[in-house]
C-alpha cells in the first residue's frame, strides 16, 4: 500500500478506535473489582451524549475558557498525526518530529491550564498548579528516555526509533529499551492522570489534579476534553508500546499488531490502577525523577554499547577555516 | 551467557538506585536484599575457572547470608526499635536520585578507563561495582537513621564484593569469602549497637548523639 | 558604509534636539518619540537592504594610533543579524514610551530620557559595527551609562536610585575584564608589535585562548546576565519604565552574546571543556533564572528572571554548537548555534512583548504586584491576548517562534547524542534534559504570570478599574505579536535565511551548510504544515461546536463554588500559592522566607501572609564579598581626614616622587 494512503489510514483508525483504551482500563479495572463494568464502547456513548447537551457558561469565563478544549483537542489531533504507532511513516514525519510530539502536548497542556484559571476558582487553580508542576518534571524524563532510544536505533526520527523490527531481551540494547520503556511508562501514567499519581475516578474537590481543571465544562466542551484524552492515551500508549512491538512489513499485521500491543498497554494501566494507591502528593516528584534516573541510565548504557556514527552528518566532516569577516 | 551478564549488571544499578529513592524502611531491605541474590549468583555467570562444587557452595552460602540472613537481622533491629519510616533524611529522595545519576556518570567514565587484568570480564562489571560502593557511601554519608545507614554499609560491602570479582585474578573466591565473614559481623554487631542505642536514648537520629561530645 | 551609519547620526541629532527642547516637555516629548521611531525605522530598511544585497563594506579612519585606537566599522551578516532586533525594537519601543511617559509626571526629565534613549540605540548600533577593540568599548561605555540614567528615570524612589547604583557598578566590573581580554587578544594577535587593535589584528592561541574565553566570558556574561553575574538584571529592568525595560532585555543584554560570538570568532577551533563550559552555564542560567522567576510576585522581576532563563537557552545553544566545533560535527555545530542566533531574535521579539503588555497592564491597575491584579483581560483585551501570544512564545509551545529556535537546539543535541563521541553525546543529554526542564517550569511561570494577572477576577478595586491602555500602548504590542506568530509559522523561511550567518560562525562551508538546510528544511516545512493543520482544526472544532450549541441552550452562571455563601475574589490562587509546589520542592536553592498568621481559632480572623524569595547569589556570594572588600578598604579611611592642607601635601609629594623616579 502507498505510504501517504497507509499514513492516513493509520490516522483514521486511532481517531475511532481512541475511545477505546478507556474502555479496556476500566473493564480490567471491574474485573479486578468483582464487578461487571461499564461496556467496552461506553466511551463512545458518553461522548455522543455530551455532544447533544447545552451549554452553561461561567460569568467569569471569557474566550480563553471557551478556547480551551477546541485548541487542546487541536493540538492532540496534530500530534497524532506526527506519531507512526503502526510503525511506518506517520503524516508527518521528519527527523526531529519527537520534539513537535512533546511540543505539541506541551500546548495541550497550557490551554488547558489557562482555562481553569480563567474560571477564577480556587479548586481550579489548586489543579492547575499541580498539573503544572507534575508535567515540568515528565518533560525530562521523556526527551531523556527518546534520546537514549535515538541513539540505539541510530535515528532522531520517529518513524527511524520506532519503527524497527528486532529487539534482543538479553543484549545489553535490550536492557536500554526495557529502562527506557520503564520510565516512559511513568511518564504516561503522570501525563494521562492515572493512579499512582492522580485518581480518575475522584470527585473531592482537594484531591482531583486532573478532573478539577475540567470540572467547569459540560457539554460540547467536556466531550471535546474526554475525546482528546482517549487521544492522549493513545498517543503515549503508542509510543511505550512501538518500542516492543515487531514489525513484519505487512501493513496489516503490522496495524493489527499495533492495536494488540496498545491494548496490552491498557491492561497494564488498568492492572496498575486496581492494584496501587494513589501516592501522596510529596512522593510524586520522587517517582517522576526515578524516572528521570532510569532515562539517563538508559542514555548511559547506549552511549557505552552503541559507538559513535557519522550517520548524521553530512559527507566532508572536516573544519573549515574561520571565514566571519572580521 | 554473556548476552545476559550485562542485563544483570544493570539489575545491579537499578537496586543501587532503588536504596537511593526508597523512603520506607522494608523497602530498603528489600532492595539491599536482592542486591545480595544478584551478587551470589554473580560468580556463576562470570565463568570463573574453579570446581563447580566450589562455585555452588559459595553460591549458596552467599545467598543464604545475603538474601536470608541480613534482611533477617534487619528485620529485627526494624522491629526492635519500632520504626517504620525513616525520619527526615539529610539530602532529600529526589536530590538523592540526582546525585545518584551523577555518581552513575562518574562511575561509567572512571571505570572504563581503568585496565581490566583478564580479558573476559563484562566491561560493565567494573562501573557498577563502584556504583554500588559509591552508593553505599552516600547512604551512610546522606542519611539519619542508623539502620539505613548499615544498609548503606551493606551496599558499601555488596560494591566491594563485587569488584574483587572483577580484579582478583588468583582465589577470587577466598576474597569473597572474607568478605562475607566481615559483613557478616558487622551487620551483627551493628544489629546489637542499634538495639542498645534505642533503649538508651530513645532514639536512632545519629545526627543527634553529636551531643555526646565533650566540649559545651 | 554611510549609509549605514547614517541613521545612526540621525538618531544622536534627534537626542541632541530633544534635549535643547528641554524646557517645553510635551514638544520634547513627540521630537523625541517621532524622531527616534524614523530614525530607527530608517535604520532598520537600511540593514534589511544590507542583509539582501549582502553588503561587505567597511570604513576606517585614523583615530589615536598610540593606544591603538581606529574608527573602523564594518557590516557583515553577524552585524546585520544583530542590528535587526537593536534598530526594530527601538522603534516600537519608541511608540510604547510616547504613550508611556505622557502618564509620568516629571515634565523636565522627558527631554533628558529621549536623549539618553536615542544614545543608547546609537551606541547599540555602534557596539555591532564597530571593528577596533577601543572604538567598541568607548561605545560599549556609552551604552552602559545611558541605560544607566533611563532606569534612574523615576530617580527620586530610593530603590530605583539603588537598583541603578547595583546596575553601574556591575557593568563597570563587566568592562574592566573586557579590556584585560582585550589587551590579551591584542598581544597575541598578528600584529602585536603595530599595536593597533582592528578585529582583524586580534587572536590568540594556546592558554591565551582559553584565558581570553574566560575573560570574555565574566565580561560579556555580566551584561548578558549568566548566572551568577546576574544580580543586576532583577534589580535594573523592574524599576526601569516598561519600554527601557524592553529595550534592555530584548537588545541590549544581547549584546553581551554579539561579543562572545564575536571574540570566538577571533580563535582558532576550541577545546571540548569550553562546550561543556557553556552548556553547564546554560543549565544553570536557565533552570536558576526560571526557579526564581516562579518564586517572584512582581510581575517585572518575573519577567527580569526569565530573561536570565533565555541567556541560558541562548548559552546552552552556543554549547552545543562548540561542541560540534570541537568535534568536527558540522551538524551539530550549525543546528546549535543556528537555535543559539535565532533564539537571540525570538527572545528580543517577545521579551520586549512581554515588558510592554506588563508595563501596559500594572500602569492601567497601578501596581506591579499579581496577587493585586486579575479579570484584566476583559477590561484590556488587545494588552492581553498579546501578552498570551508573548507567554505562549516564551515557552516554546508550537506554532510561535520560542518553539522553532528550542527544535534547532534540541535537533543539534539529539544529532549528538544519536550519532556523536561519548563526551559529545553525554554533554548532549545534559542539553536535552536541561531544556525540557526548563520548557516545562517556563510553562508553569507564564501560566501563572498570565493567568493570575489576567483571568479570573480582579483581585482589586484598582484591577477592576482597569481601562485599555491608549493606541500608542497597544499597536507596538500587537505589531511584536504578530512577528512572533510569522517567524513561528515560517520557521523554515527564518532559518533558511538565517543558514549562511549559522554557516559563517560555525564554520561550516556552504556545501556542507546546504547538505544540512536539505535535511532540515523539509522538517521546518512539515512544522508549518502542522501549525496549518492545527489553525483549521481549530476553526473547524470551533464551527462544530456552535453548529451543536445552535440547537440547544447557551446559558450563564456563576463559577462553581462548592457551597460557599460569599466567594470573594481574593479567594482565587495567587502567585505564590500557585508556585508553591514548585518553589516547596526547590526549597534548597531558593530558600523563600514566608511570613503567615497561624491559624488559632476556631473560625477565621484577620491574617496575613507574605512571601519574598532573595536572590541566592546576590544574598550569599556578592553582598559578602563587597562587604568584606568595604571592611577591608575602610582601614584606609584614616587617610580622608579631611585637612586640606595635608591633601596638598599629598600632592605635592606625589610630584616630588615622580621626579626623583623619573630623573634616577
Amino acid at each position: 500500500m502507498e505510504q501517504p494512503v497507509l499514513a492516513v489510514l493509520q490516522f483514521c483508525v486511532a481517531l475511532v478506535l481512541a475511545p477505546l483504551v478507556p474502555g479496556i482500563v476500566n473493564r480490567v479495572k471491574a474485573v479486578f473489582a468483582g464487578r461487571r463494568g461499564a461496556p467496552l464502547l461506553q466511551t463512545w456513548y458518553d461522548i455522543a451524549k455530551l455532544l447533544g447537551k447545552a451549554a452553561v457558561y461561567s460569568r467569569t469565563t471569557g474566550w480563553v475558557f471557551r478556547a480551551g478544549p477546541v485548541v487542546g483537542l487541536a493540538g492532540v489531533i496534530v500530534a497524532l498525526g506526527v506519531l507512526p504507532w503502526a510503525g511506518s511513516g506517520a503524516l508527518l514525519s521528519f527527523d526531529g518530529d519527537l520534539i513537535l510530539l512533546a511540543g505539541l502536548l506541551g500546548v495541550m497542556r497550557f490551554v488547558t491550564i489557562i482555562a481553569a484559571l480563567d474560571t477564577g476558582s480556587a479548586f481550579e487553580g489548586m489543579g492547575a498548579s499541580r498539573e503544572a508542576w507534575f508535567s515540568s518534571l515528565g518533560e525530562p524524563a521523556l526527551l531523556l528516555g527518546l534520546a537514549a532510544i535515538a541513539r540505539t536505533r541510530g535515528s532522531i526520527s520517529l518513524a527511524g526509533i520506532l519503527g524497527v523490527t528486532s529487539f534482543a531481551p538479553g543484549s545489553a540494547g535490550g536492557a536500554v529499551i526495557l529502562l527506557v520503556i520503564g520510565a516512559l511508562f511513568v511518564v504516561f501514567l503522570a501525563e494521562n492522570a492515572r493512579i499512582p499519581v492522580d485518581d480518575p475516578n475522584t470527585h473531592l474537590e482537594l484531591t482531583m489534579i486532573h478532573e478539577v481543571m475540567v470540572l467547569d465544562h459540560g457539554g460540547v466542551d467536556f466531550a471535546y476534553i474526554q475525546y482528546g484524552a482517549t487521544l492522549k492515551l493513545w498517543v503515549l500508549g503508542g509510543l511505550i508500546m512501538s518500542l516492543l512491538v515487531p514489525r513484519t512489513g505487512q501493513w496489516y499485521l503490522d496495524i493489527a499488531a499495533a492495536i494488540g500491543g496498545l491494548a496490552v498497554v491498557a491492561i497494564a494501566t488498568g492492572v496498575v490502577e486496581s492494584i496501587m494507591a494513589r501516592l501522596r502528593l510529596v512522593r510524586v516528584p520522587q517517582l517522576l525523577v526515578a524516572a528521570l534516573a532510569m532515562s539517563a541510565l538508559g542514555l548511559a548504557l547506549a552511549l557505552m554499547n552503541n559507538p559513535p556514527t557519522a550517520a548524521l552528518n553530512p559527507p566532508s566532516a572536516a573544519l573549515n577555516p574561520p571565514s566571519v569577516a572580521r | 551467557m554473556t548476552l545476559w551478564i550485562e542485563s544483570f549488571l544493570v539489575l545491579l544499578m537499578i537496586t543501587s538506585l532503588w536504596l537511593l529513592g526508597s523512603s520506607r524502611l522494608l523497602s530498603c531491605i528489600a532492595a539491599v536484599s536482592v542486591q545480595g541474590v544478584l551478587l551470589a549468583a554473580l560468580p556463576l555467570l562470570l565463568g570463573i575457572d574453579a570446581p563447580p562444587w566450589r562455585l555452588f557452595l559459595q553460591a549458596g552460602v552467599s545467598l543464604g547470608l545475603k538474601g536470608i540472613a541480613f534482611p533477617l537481622l534487619l528485620l529485627r533491629a526494624v522491629r526492635s526499635v519500632d520504626a517504620r519510616r525513616e525520619m527526615e533524611p539529610l539530602v532529600g529522595y529526589s536530590l538523592s536520585l540526582l546525585i545518584g545519576v551523577a555518581l552513575l556518570a562518574g562511575s561509567l567514565a572512571a571505570g572504563v578507563r581503568m585496565p581490566l587484568p583478564a580479558a573476559g570480564t563484562p566491561v560493565l562489571l567494573v562501573p557498577a561495582a563502584m556504583f554500588t560502593a559509591l552508593t553505599g557511601l552516600f547512604v551512610i554519608v546522606g542519611r539519619r537513621s542508623a539502620i539505613v545507614q548499615a544498609m548503606g554499609y551493606l551496599a558499601m560491602e555488596n560494591g566491594i564484593a563485587a569488584f574483587g570479582l572483577a580484579i582478583a585474578e588468583q582465589e577470587p573466591l577466598l576474597v569473597e569469602m572474607g568478605t562475607l565473614l566481615d559483613a557478616f559481623v558487622a551487620v551483627f554487631v551493628m544489629g546489637i549497637t542499634i538495639f542498645h542505642i534505642n533503649r538508651e536514648f530513645d532514639h536512632i537520629d545519629a545526627d543527634r548523639l553529636s551531643t555526646l561530645k565533650d566540649s559545651p | 558604509m554611510l549609509l549605514l551609519l547614517l541613521p545612526l547620526v540621525a538618531m544622536l541629532l534627534v537626542g541632541l534636539v530633544t534635549a535643547s527642547l528641554a524646557s517645553a516637555p510635551r514638544a520634547a516629548r513627540a521630537v523625541g518619540a517621532i524622531g527616534t521611531c524614523a530614525a530607527s525605522a530608517g535604520g532598520l530598511g537600511v540593514t534589511i537592504a544590507a542583509l539582501v544585497l549582502g553588503d561587505s563594506s567597511s570604513l576606517s579612519l585614523p583615530w589615536n594610533a598610540a593606544i591603538g585606537a581606529s574608527f573602523a566599522v564594518a557590516f557583515d551578516p553577524l552585524t546585520g543579524f544583530f542590528l535587526l532586533p537593536i534598530y526594530g525594537l527601538s522603534a516600537v519601543c519608541a511608540v510604547f514610551g510616547a504613550g508611556y511617559l505622557s502618564h509620568a509626571h516629571h515634565g523636565r526629565g522627558v527631554a533628558a530620557h529621549w536623549l539618553f534613549y536615542s544614545l543608547l540605540v546609537s551606541s547599540m548600533a555602534l557596539v555591532v559595527l564597530a571593528r577596533n577593540a577601543v572604538l567598541f568599548l568607548v561605545a560599549w561605555e556609552i551604552m552602559s551609562i545611558s541605560s544607566w540614567q533611563l532606569v534612574t528615570f523615576e530617580h527620586e524612589r530610593e530603590e530605583t536610585r539603588q537598583a541603578g547604583i547595583t546596575y553601574l557598578v556591575a557593568t563597570q566590573i563587566g568592562t574592566a575584564f573586557l579590556l584585560v581580554m582585550f589587551l590579551l587578544l591584542g598581544a597575541g594577535g598578528s600584529a602585536g608589535a603595530a599595536g593597533s587593535l582592528d578585529f582583524a589584528n586580534l587572536g590568540a592561541s594556546g592558554p591565551a585562548a582559553s584565558a581570553a574565553f574566560l575573560l570574555a566570558l565574566v565580561g560579556f556574561g555580566t551584561k548578558a546576565g549568566i548566572v551568577p553575574l546576574h544580580i543586576w538584571l532583577p534589580e535594573a529592568h523592574p524599576a526601569a519604565p516598561s519600554h527601557v525595560s524592553a529595550l534592555m532585555s530584548g537588545v541590549m543584554i544581547k549584546t553581551g552574546i554579539y561579543g562572545i560570538v564575536r571574540v570566538l570568532s577571533f580563535i582558532g577551533t576550541p577545546p571540548l571543556w569550553w562546550g561543556w563550559t557553556l552548556v553547564s552555564i546554560g543549565a544553570v542560567s536557565g533552570v536558576m533564572g526560571v526557579l526564581f522567576a516562579l518564586s517572584q510576585h512582581d510581575i517585572k522581576r518575573l519577567l527580569a528572571y526569565h530573561s536570565v532563563e533565555n541567556i541560558g537557552i541562548i548559552c546552552l545553544g552556543l554549547g552545543v554548537g562548540l561542541l560540534g566545533m570541537s568535534f568536527g560535527s558540522t551538524t551539530v555545530a550549525f543546528l546549535g548555534f543556528a537555535g543559539a542566533l535565532l533564539h537571540v531574535l525570538n527572545h528580543a521579539l517577545f521579551k520586549g512583548l512581554l515588558f510592554m503588555g506588563a508595563g501596559a497592564a500594572s500602569h492601567a491597575a497601578g501596581t506591579r504586584e499579581i496577587d493585586r491584579l486579575g479579570g484584566l483581560l476583559r477590561r484590556m483585551p488587545l494588552t492581553g491576548a498579546a501578552f498570551l501570544v508573548g507567554a505562549a512564545a516564551i515557552s516554546g509551545l508550537p506554532p510561535l517562534n520560542g518553539f522553532i529556535s528550542e527544535l534547532l537546539i534540541f535537533l543539534g543535541a539529539y544529532n549528538a547524542a544519536a550519532a556523536g563521541p561519548a563526551a559529545q553525546a553525554a554533554a548532549a543529554g545534559i542539553v536535552v534534559a536541561a531544556l525540557a526542564l526548563i520548557g516545562g517550569l517556563a510553562v508553569a511561570c507564564f501560566t501563572k504570570a498570565f493567568g493570575i494577572s489576567f483571568l479570573g477576577e480582579p483581585r482589586t478595586p484598582a484591577a477592576a478599574a482597569a481601562v485599555e491602555a491608549g493606541p500608542s500602548m497597544t499597536v507596538p504590542v500587537i505589531i511584536l505579536a504578530a512577528a512572533c506568530a510569522a517567524i513561528g509559522l515560517l520557521g523554515s523561511v527564518a532559518v533558511f535565511l538565517l543558514a549562511p550567518l549559522a554557516g559563517a560562525v560555525a564554520r561550516v562551508g556552504p556545501a556542507d551548510a546546504a547538505v544540512i538546510m536539505a535535511g532540515t528544511s523539509p522538517g521546518l516545512v512539515k512544522v508549518t504544515i502542522g501549525a496549518g493543520a492545527l489553525a483549521a482544526l481549530v476553526a473547524g472544532l470551533a464551527i462544530l461546536r456552535a453548529v451543536l450549541l445552535s440547537r440547544s441552550s447557551v446559558r450563564s452562571a456563576g463559577t462553581w463554588d462548592c457551597g460557599y455563601t460569599h466567594p470573594d475574589a481574593r479567594m482565587q490562587y495567587t502567585s505564590s500559592s500557585f508556585a508553591q509546589p514548585l518553589t516547596g520542592m526547590f526549597h534548597f536553592p531558593l530558600a523563600t522566607h514566608r511570613r503567615w498568621t497561624p491559624i488559632s481559632a476556631l473560625f477565621p480572623v484577620k491574617a496575613e501572609f507574605s512571601s519574598h524569595t532573595p536572590d541566592l547569589f546576590a544574598q550569599g556570594l556578592f553582598r559578602p564579598a563587597f562587604a568584606g572588600i568595604g571592611a577591608l578598604l575602610s582601614r584606609l579611611r584614616w587617610l580622608q581626614h579631611g585637612r586640606l592642607q595635608l591633601y596638598v601635601l599629598y600632592v605635592a609629594a606625589t610630584l616630588l616622587v615622580l621626579l626623583i623616579w623619573k630623573l634616577g
